[in-house]
């Protein structure tokens, strides 16, 4: 949890999901599992116990045809800064012996396997049930461990684990920044592998601190028309992904606040 | 734990709560000890037993 | 005296050199205390029997867990708490007797009529929390690193100090239960053993003090676990410094409660032995600070209920009828039977004079405040898990797993099995001695 060094601008690497561009196929969901070797089971039914650091949830604006509309809205791990974006993610705070960490130099909340002995508090704190338990061990079809990534550790039964931002692409990239004797990245040196994935060009990833970064330039200047706002704002998480709508129902389906504001704006007050 | 766990920083958190704890620890031991030396004590000096009376 | 101590222990080892049912019930004679009546032992070898099956059924629910995993419960990526965690909250409250009744007679001096029930209270509470670490054991995922909670400790997580306090309160339990144990009429023959039991019985204020102190953190601490979860507006609450304000509702309702549970088993016990063991004076006495704890406490509760309700939970967009409409299950009912039926009254009962001294009265109200406490710990646990919090979330419901409810029966089971060893063989109810000392003078 050091700072990273005063003449370097702390990194803060976050997401832009623009889902007017989302259709839902999925593409980021499956790219996420193959790049980080997340384990799966032959009767994946029961989505209360499917692993996915990347999940789309579908929306509806619960309207009878023509007027009804429906929208796809993924979500990875929102690496929380937590109250007043000092770094204490509802996550980071509760984990007893310290298995997640915010990393004050990226901004990204990590998990570390084999420190984590599965007590669950943390996917008990986290809102937007990001965090996901390893109920058995994994079991990979016949070839697949050849498959399987070698940058990324599988886990085994009994801990947590959840989306990193891909943070072994972060480290890929920094270590070929190293030999080539510079510390900093470009914007596509480091990518998540749901954002090349998808193929709207509906996810956005870089650095929110960085004014050259497509993301923040999203943050800081929305396109005409479209809306940001993060999920659960108003519980003071500080995720750092945002999302971008041009329709105002999907900001009450997304976000409560929106809604009950929209309430109050229908009731006339 | 200890200081010499890698997480062990000399902050007021880690001192209130790891102070508490050996404080806490330590009042226990010192009780422990000091009963099982006192009944070794009683039972050498040929203390002990039913006529003595009872608690 | 060592010559008599040097024939007992000669009596056991040729007892045992020969081992045939006619010894074996010598054997159980010799231990039992002097002048009280027990069961015939093949009474008593049913009931431990029927109970050791319970027992074993669980533990192999239980060993299933270890080496299967944890898909063997309903747990699921919703409900990483449950029914485990639930059953640790409330047999940790329950087990509160413990170290109020040994805070109330060591600390504040309540020697009569305390001296009557905390030998019980002891044995209550150390069943509680060896059951409570058990469950611990089984319910992480990785039992084996269960020791990370304490190398690498995170000294801001309420789940650390609960570990630790909770650890060391065990310590403490097991040092009030051990005079207990020396006290057995052989084992008391010993010179070392009975100066042993008569230091530890003078200490006892020293441990009782640390036990209260450590109890107060750990109590607050489960209370804490739920309400720093700021992402979970059920759940979260505002506090005093670090400490949200379930700490102190946590700590009060243990000592509260506790009391509640240690008064129903004492009934119990009574029930099936069909002897007086703790005196009315006892009982009532302990019925009335809890009577007044739980008024007190309840006041509390309704009051941090409403201020969550109207403040907290409307400041981050959430209204009270959020967590208790639009699914299967969570109702206002289980708000009113936490607050009205398991709070209010047998806080109302216990206050009353009539109320503790009236039989059947006093059961209600202890019976309503375990069920109370219970409940409260469920609410704090299972609700926080269902209540849906992304705007197009779903409420998530639940229901064990037979391994989860074997296993969460195992430690009622071993339970059952130490309190009767116990009150078979060692001196647990003074009353219960001083009656058969009385009995034998005047016969």
């Amino acid at each position: 949890m050091e700072a990273a060094e005063s003449h370097e601008k702390q990194k803060m690497y976050g997401m832009v999901i623009d889902l007017d561009k989302c259709t839902g196929c999925g593409a980021c969901m499956v790219a996420c599992m193959a790049e980080n070797n997340v384990p799966f089971r032959k009767d994946e039914t029961d989505k209360f116990k499917s692993i996915t650091w990347m999940r789309v949830y579908l929306l509806s604006n619960k309207k009878d045809y023509p007027y009804s509309d429906i929208c796809y809205l993924p979500r990875p791990c929102m690496h929380c800064s937590g109250r007043g974006g000092h770094g204490h993610s509802p996550c980071v705070s509760v984990c007893p012996a310290v298995a997640t960490d915010y990393s004050h130099a990226t901004g990204i909340v990590s998990q570390i396997y084999t420190r984590c002995f599965g007590c669950r508090y943390c996917m008990g704190a986290c809102p937007y049930h990001a965090r996901y338990f390893n109920w058995w061990d994994p079991k990979w079809p016949e070839g697949m461990k050849e498959y399987l990534s070698p940058d990324v550790s599988c886990r085994m039964r009994g801990v947590v684990e959840k989306c990193s931002f891909c943070f072994h692409r972060y480290q890929r990239a920094m270590d070929l920044a190293f030999t080539e004797q510079r510390t900093e990245l470009e914007e596509n040196e480091y990518q998540t592998s749901c954002t090349q994935a998808c193929p709207a060009n509906a996810i956005v990833f870089g650095d929110l601190n960085n004014e050259e970064h497509q993301v923040a330039q999203l943050v800081s200047e929305p396109p005409e028309g479209k809306k940001k706002f993060r999920l659960l704002e108003q519980l003071d998480t500080n995720p750092k992904v945002y999302y971008l709508t041009s329709k105002d129902w999907v900001l009450s389906a997304a976000n409560r606040s929106v809604k009950e504001e929209a309430k109050k704006a229908e009731s006339g007050h | 734990m200890f200081p010499f766990n890698y997480e062990w920083a000399w902050d007021m958190s880690h001192i209130v709560f790891m102070g508490g704890l050996w404080y806490a620890l330590g009042i226990i031991g010192a009780g422990v000890t000091y009963v099982v030396a006192k009944s070794a004590w009683d039972t050498m000096k040929g203390h002990g037993g039913h006529e003595e009376g009872h608690h | 005296m060592e010559i008599a101590a040097k024939s007992a222990m000669d009596k056991i080892n040729a007892l045992f050199d020969s081992l045939t049912p006619k010894k074996l019930l010598e054997l159980d004679a010799m231990l039992q205390p002097k002048g009280v009546k027990r069961a015939p032992f093949w009474q008593w070898g049913l009931w431990m029997g029927f109970f050791t099956l319970v027992a074993l059924w669980g533990f192999y629910a239980a060993i299933l867990c270890w080496f299967k995993g944890l898909n063997q419960t309903n747990m699921n990526d919703y409900y990483g708490f449950a029914l485990w965690i639930w059953a640790d909250l409330a047999v940790i409250a329950l087990g509160g007797g413990a170290f109020f009744t040994g805070f109330l007679k060591y600390v504040i001096g309540k020697e009569m009529p305390l001296k009557y029930i905390v030998n019980y209270a002891v044995i209550i509470g150390f069943i509680c929390y060896s059951s409570a670490l058990l469950i611990l054991g089984m319910d992480v995922g990785q039992p084996l690193r269960g020791w990370f909670i304490f190398w690498h400790a995170n000294v801001h997580s309420m789940l650390t100090e609960v570990a630790f306090c909770l650890s060391c309160y065990f310590g403490v339990l097991c040092i009030e239960y051990l005079p207990n144990v020396l006290e057995n009429r052989q084992l008391d023959k010993i010179p070392f053993i009975h100066n042993l039991t008569h230091n530890f019985h003078s200490a006892m204020g020293i441990f009782a003090a640390t036990g209260a102190f450590l109890s107060f953190f750990h109590q607050g601490s489960l209370g804490g676990v739920a309400g720093v979860m700021f992402g979970r507006p059920f759940a979260f609450r505002e506090g005093v410094f670090i400490w949200p304000t379930t700490f102190f509702l946590f700590t009060w309702s243990a000592a509260a409660f506790g009391p509640c549970f240690t008064i129903m088993l004492t009934k119990l016990i009574e029930a099936i032995t069909r002897k007086k063991l703790v005196p009315d004076t006892a009982v009532r006495f302990l019925a009335k600070i809890s009577g007044w704890m739980i008024g007190t406490y309840i006041v509390a509760k309704i009051a941090d209920t409403l201020y969550w309700a109207f403040v907290t939970a409307p400041a981050a967009g959430w209204h009270l009828s959020d967590f208790y409409t639009g699914n299967a299950f969570y109702g206002y009912w289980i708000l009113a039977l936490e607050i009205v039926a398991g709070g209010i009254i047998p806080a109302g009962i216990l206050i009353s004079k009539k109320g503790r001294e009236t039989g059947w009265s006093l059961t209600l109200a202890v019976i309503l405040g375990v069920i109370g406490v219970s409940v409260n710990r469920w609410v704090m646990v299972l609700q926080v898990m269902a209540v849906p919090i992304m705007e197009f979330d779903q409420w998530a419901l639940y229901v064990p797993s037979w391994q989860e409810v074997a296993t969460t029966i195992l430690p009622v089971a071993y339970g059952v099995l130490l309190i009767s060893a116990s009150h078979r063989y060692l001196p647990l109810f003074p009353y219960e001695i001083e009656q058969a000392n009385a009995a034998e003078h005047h016969g």
